[in-house]
């Protein structure tokens, strides 16, 4: 989404790379020059660059666990309360809390809590659906999905000033410098 | 391991992909058939003889909802047939997606980032296809809902929990939804490239909702790689879960020729070997057709016949056992139900299946078969056909005969059974063209993580 009126707020700096490694050197430069506000943009997904950047890991694991734990008791707590409490069916005398053949359908809604917690857990925490953000108004930008790699420095970074950051990535081996409009 | 082993010096394999590859001819190879305007003729008339065979399933399921499914030829004592020979058929071709797209991700099996998108829409097909033969054999659909999911209804019902078929109902069910979700979530990158590529407004903006506004940042990149490494983790247990299930429907009960321990490996088994000949009858036109040579190499082609001939030879350990407890079992029950598969009057069937299953496949131990497209294409459609023999055989032949000579009869299937089997068929591959034509059918990011441009050497092991 593009706007055409001008504004005066910036989002940020971003810089222009031809590959992945090209990228993560700039990326570890920037870090060490004591930017915090920075973001990395890749077509292929580039492990050491959330690793050198954001230097966190997602809850996205703990998450799913929780996901699966919870459709595990839901699965197994629906079958003994449908067969024992709210319908028991009294066949061959079996017992009514026969709870190996619980097993299938709580292993199954074990798995699918678990991957639903982990296909939205991805989306709802990467921040989408978003359908604008600032790096879309830069051009180039179109080529982060296809082969160019990209680093942005936010406005919103203490040490951003917006032709020194400009100068610093330049000097870090960009193919190319952009403002970004906010 | 693939291509790192210490073994692929010595042995010279064709590449993953074809060398003169980089970032930009790969976007542009595969993303150009969605966003071109160009329907080629081929595909119109693919996809008109597909939407004929729909239209006739869709007229054989109006009539069955109309008259019951008395125009099944399946009925006492044969009282399944064709119904869930087909609901099993498909749900096992599907198989072989889920394989790709998980459990060779998990070896890190780089060649399978070529071919499992479209392994895994195939899975999704075949899922659809295989879910309207048990709703259709309830007769009245529109009740189903409370038949087969547990739901508080007016009535107070609840299924019966301890029932095979309960349990396959969330067995199939959770495996179409995971592996829809994993497709999906598998293909937001990519859309993402479709909209920053497409010319027409309209297309950027369809593409564009569908990639939910992905933008690529290394934080969603991180978030994306555990999510996919997670699904394929859950999806692993999941496939092998799900034709275990379905072999229980039959392993749970006391039928002469069902009722066998070595159900559940061995269903597991012929599920990913009818689901490889499935990709490779698939494979084979498709990249020949859209050129994709380069991208789906000899080497998938390689690969996947080895995988076939592999679960193929586990699958022939199979029968040999089935006919070895029958004998060993020393039931007069269980041997006269081999002797009925093998001379009785669906005889036929039994060698057949054993003539493709058992002795064709043998041909793929020779490399010269493995590399000859044609007679790969024909070997994977006498695979399909071999494989829904096998599943006629264990239905057909264990009830047709059961213990009470009084009760035998034979089966004979209908007009009607065979017009929504060929219908599924042709939904199938409906379903198909439009996939090809509309969604990038070759994971674009993965086989950009192939190139040298992707790689990062530096102070991180990975």
């Amino acid at each position: 989404m593009h706007t055409n009126e001008p504004t005066n707020r910036r989002h940020g700096v971003m810089a222009e790379f031809e590959s992945a490694q090209a990228v993560v050197d700039a990326a570890r430069k920037v870090m060490a020059h004591g930017f915090t506000k920075v973001e990395g943009y890749s077509p292929v997904p580039i492990e050491e660059l959330n690793d050198i950047i954001h230097q966190t890991r997602t809850v996205l694991p703990k998450l799913v666990l929780a996901g699966g734990l919870t459709g595990m008791a839901t699965g197994f707590a629906l079958q003994y309360w449908a067969s024992v409490i709210e319908y028991p069916m009294n066949i061959g005398g079996r017992p009514q809390a026969s709870w190996i053949t619980f097993i299938i359908p709580s292993y199954e809604l074990t798995i699918l809590f678990a991957a639903l917690t982990a296909a939205i857990g991805m989306i709802v925490l990467n921040g989408l659906p978003q359908p604008y953000h600032p790096v879309f108004n830069v051009d180039r930008f179109a080529m982060a999905s296809s082969d160019k790699f990209f680093l942005v420095v936010e406005s919103a970074d203490p040490k951003f000033d917006q032709a020194g950051t400009s100068e610093f990535l330049r000097s870090t081996g960009a193919k190319g410098v952009y403002d970004v409009d906010e | 391991m693939a291509n790192h082993g210490p073994n692929t010096a010595l042995r010279e394999e064709t590449p993953v992909i074809l060398p003169g590859h980089d970032f930009e001819t790969v976007t542009e190879t595969v993303a150009e058939i969605p966003l071109s305007k160009r329907f080629p003729l081929g595909w119109i008339g693919m996809l008109l003889i597909g939407l004929s065979l729909a239209g006739m399933l869709h007229m054989a399921l109006g009539y069955l909802v109309l008259k019951g499914i008395g125009i099944w030829g399946n009925n006492v004592p044969v009282g399944w047939a064709f119904d869930i020979i087909n609901f099993v058929w498909w749900i096992g071709i599907g198989h072989a997606g889920t394989l790709i797209s998980a459990i060779l991700l998990l070896f890190k099996q780089q060649w399978r980032m070529s071919i499992s998108r479209f392994a895994e829409a195939m899975t999704i097909f075949a899922v659809i296809c295989a879910a309207i033969f048990p709703v259709f054999h309830t007769g009245r659909p529109w009740l189903a809902a409370y038949w087969l999911f547990p739901y508080p209804n007016t009535m107070g019902l609840w299924p019966q929990f301890k029932s095979p078929l309960i349990w396959d109902v969330f067995a199939v069910s959770t495996y179409a939804t995971v592996s829809i979700v994993f497709w999906y979530v598998g293909m937001i990158p990519d859309m993402a490239t479709l909209r920053d590529r497409a010319v027409s407004k309209v297309k950027a903006s369809i593409y564009g909702m569908l990639s939910l506004g992905w933008r690529g940042s290394a934080r969603h990149w991180h978030r994306y790689e555990v999510a996919t490494l997670i699904l394929a983790g859950l999806s692993t247990p999941l496939v092998l879960s799900v034709h275990t299930v379905v072999s229980f429907d039959f392993a749970v009960s006391v039928i002469p020729g069902w009722h066998a321990t070595i159900f559940p490996p061995y269903f597991v088994a012929g599920a990913i070997y009818a689901g490889f000949a499935m990709v490779l009858t698939l494979a084979i036109p498709v990249r020949r057709f859209y050129g994709m040579e380069s991208l789906i190499t000899m080497r998938h082609i390689d690969n996947m016949a080895k995988i076939t001939l592999a679960t193929g030879l586990m699958v022939s350990y199979g029968y040999a056992m089935e006919a070895f407890f029958a004998w060993y079992s020393g039931s007069p029950h269980e041997r006269f139900m081999m002797w009925n598969r093998m001379f009785g009057p669906y005889a036929w069937s039994y060698w057949t299946l054993i003539a493709i299953n058992m002795v064709m496949i043998q041909l793929l131990w020779f490399p010269k078969v493995r590399h000859n497209t044609t007679v790969l294409f024909v070997m994977s459609l006498l695979i399909g056909v071999g494989m829904w023999l096998e599943r006629f055989v264990i239905i057909v032949t264990s009830l047709n005969r059961d213990f009470i000579p009084a009760s035998w009869g034979m089966y004979y299937p209908t007009q009607w059974d065979f017009m929504t089997f060929f219908g599924t068929i042709g939904l199938f591959l409906t379903l198909f063209l439009l996939f090809l034509r509309f969604v990038p059918m070759i994971s674009i990011f993965e086989v950009k993580m192939l190139l040298p441009q992707s790689k990062v050497k530096g102070d991180h092991a990975h």
